[in-house]
């Protein structure tokens, strides 16, 4: 078995897409990856005007709230949201990635912009590939957006499992927060009443998940535009 | 944790019980009584620190009786180690005994997994702990009054709940000493701040 080759610093070994990060290595016994810098819940709600994610700020080592300002939302062109859970190392491998395509696209300059489900399109194939080569993306990604006026909310996970639907949640938020929301949509959801489920699941989230904390960052996209909010923190009871 | 000051001891915990990273109870209380005046911290599975709990509250209760007199905090802390040591390979439990009895006065007493049992002037256990063992061994000095000692724990429980994923929710407190026990609760949105980096 050969022993992997050391990425130095050379940019050949960087500029090409495939050689973004590590690959798995020849022997099978080290095929096993891990999320060592990871993220918890993304939560996302459509709504009259857009739709709107939300997540938490923190970056956990195991057990430990290590990074506690982290943004694990970011912006996709004019009219598209990306948050992320799992591992933040990969997320902003991936950040990285889009973001280069998004300078070609602007050095184009021909008026193509890629939209929501384009974004999602691309993410659930560079997932796949990976994890057909053993070598995932360890995320669950929620891709938000309006495509031709009409909100979008996608899935995509370190599978390369995709689907769509009006709420989405990942990690605890999938079994905590999605019924609440799913019992909060309907088609008129106005924008505040949006905001309030997502908070009041955030909350729950707090009180329930280990592996979060009390600083969230909201993101929306509407017709103006996609807006990331500051930080903020959620009001609490503890009189039991 | 458990700490003694000058004219007893107190005790801190935070109040989350964990199945995974889902919070079974984030208001739990870790703090047992095991007599009138003598307490437990719990930490590790939550199931053997209340067996043990238990049974030493049982066992010292009939001691106690059968004195006419408060049990002392080293026989209930040698309880405790008995079980703990002799059970080793099959108990994940941490205990902190910590109380008063009229003779020797305000004690803490570690008995960490495997069944060491050591006497301290101030303890520190469980998953959080880890972190705030430079805060606490920095800020802890002898002879600490009682409203010193109260700011000392609450703000290292707060600097662990704030850093460790398996601690959370609010801060309880038990103080002890010849006039009586006394219980308080800070809420988890009026803890001490520090850092938010």
């Amino acid at each position: 078995m050969q022993a992997e080759q050391l990425k130095t610093l050379n940019p050949n070994q960087y500029d090409n897409p495939d050689n973004i990060g590590l690959h798995a290595p020849s022997d099978p016994r080290t095929k096993t990856l891990r999320p060592i810098v990871t993220g918890t819940s993304v939560l996302g709600i459509k709504y009259k005007d857009g739709v709107m994610i939300c997540a938490d700020t923190l970056g956990s080592y195991g057990s430990l709230a290590r990074f506690r300002q982290v943004s694990r939302l970011h912006q996709l062109g004019e009219h598209a949201l990306l948050g992320a859970s799992g591992d933040l190392s990969d997320f902003q491998m991936l950040v990285e990635n889009l973001e280069t395509m998004a300078t070609k696209e602007y050095c184009w300059d021909d008026g193509s912009k890629l939209n929501a489900r384009e974004y999602w399109s691309y993410l659930t194939r560079v997932l796949y590939q990976r994890r057909s080569k053993v070598d995932p993306y360890w995320n669950q990604l929620i891709i938000a957006g309006l495509v031709d006026g009409k909100p979008f909310l996608g899935h995509a996970d370190l599978h390369g499992t995709t689907y769509e639907d009006s709420t989405l949640a990942t990690g605890y938020g999938a079994y905590i927060a999605r019924p609440l929301l799913r019992d909060a949509y309907h088609e008129n959801l106005e924008e505040a009443d949006a905001r309030k489920i997502l908070e009041d699941s955030m909350r729950v989230l707090f009180y329930r998940d280990a592996r979060t904390i009390n600083r969230v960052e909201f993101g929306k996209v509407t017709a103006d535009g996609v807006e990331i909010s500051d930080a903020v923190e959620l009001d609490t009871e503890w009189d039991f | 944790m458990a700490v003694e000051y000058n004219g007893g001891v107190v005790m801190a915990a935070d109040s989350r019980t964990t199945t995974g990273a889902y919070i079974a109870n984030r208001v739990a209380d870790k703090l047992t009584p095991i007599h009138e005046k003598i307490y437990v911290c719990r930490s590790g599975s939550a199931a053997d620190t209340q067996f043990i709990a238990e049974n030493v509250k049982y066992w010292l209760d009939m001691h106690g009786v059968t004195l006419g007199e408060l049990p002392l905090v080293k026989t209930a802390s040698s309880l405790i180690q008995r079980l703990c040591y002799y059970n080793k390979n099959n108990f994940m439990a941490g205990m902190i005994c910590a109380g008063w009895d009229p003779v020797d006065g305000g004690q803490v007493f570690s008995v960490p997994i495997g069944g060491v049992r050591v006497r301290q002037p101030f303890a520190v256990g469980g998953s959080g702990s880890t972190y705030i063992y430079g805060y606490c061994d920095a800020n802890y000095h002898e002879n600490m009054t009682l409203d010193e000692c109260l700011e000392f724990v609450q703000n290292a429980v707060a600097l662990a709940m704030a850093r460790d994923g398996s601690s959370g929710g609010v801060i309880r407190t038990t103080v002890i000493n010849e006039h009586g026990v006394e219980r308080n609760m800070i809420p988890g949105n009026a803890l001490p701040r520090f850092s938010e980096y």
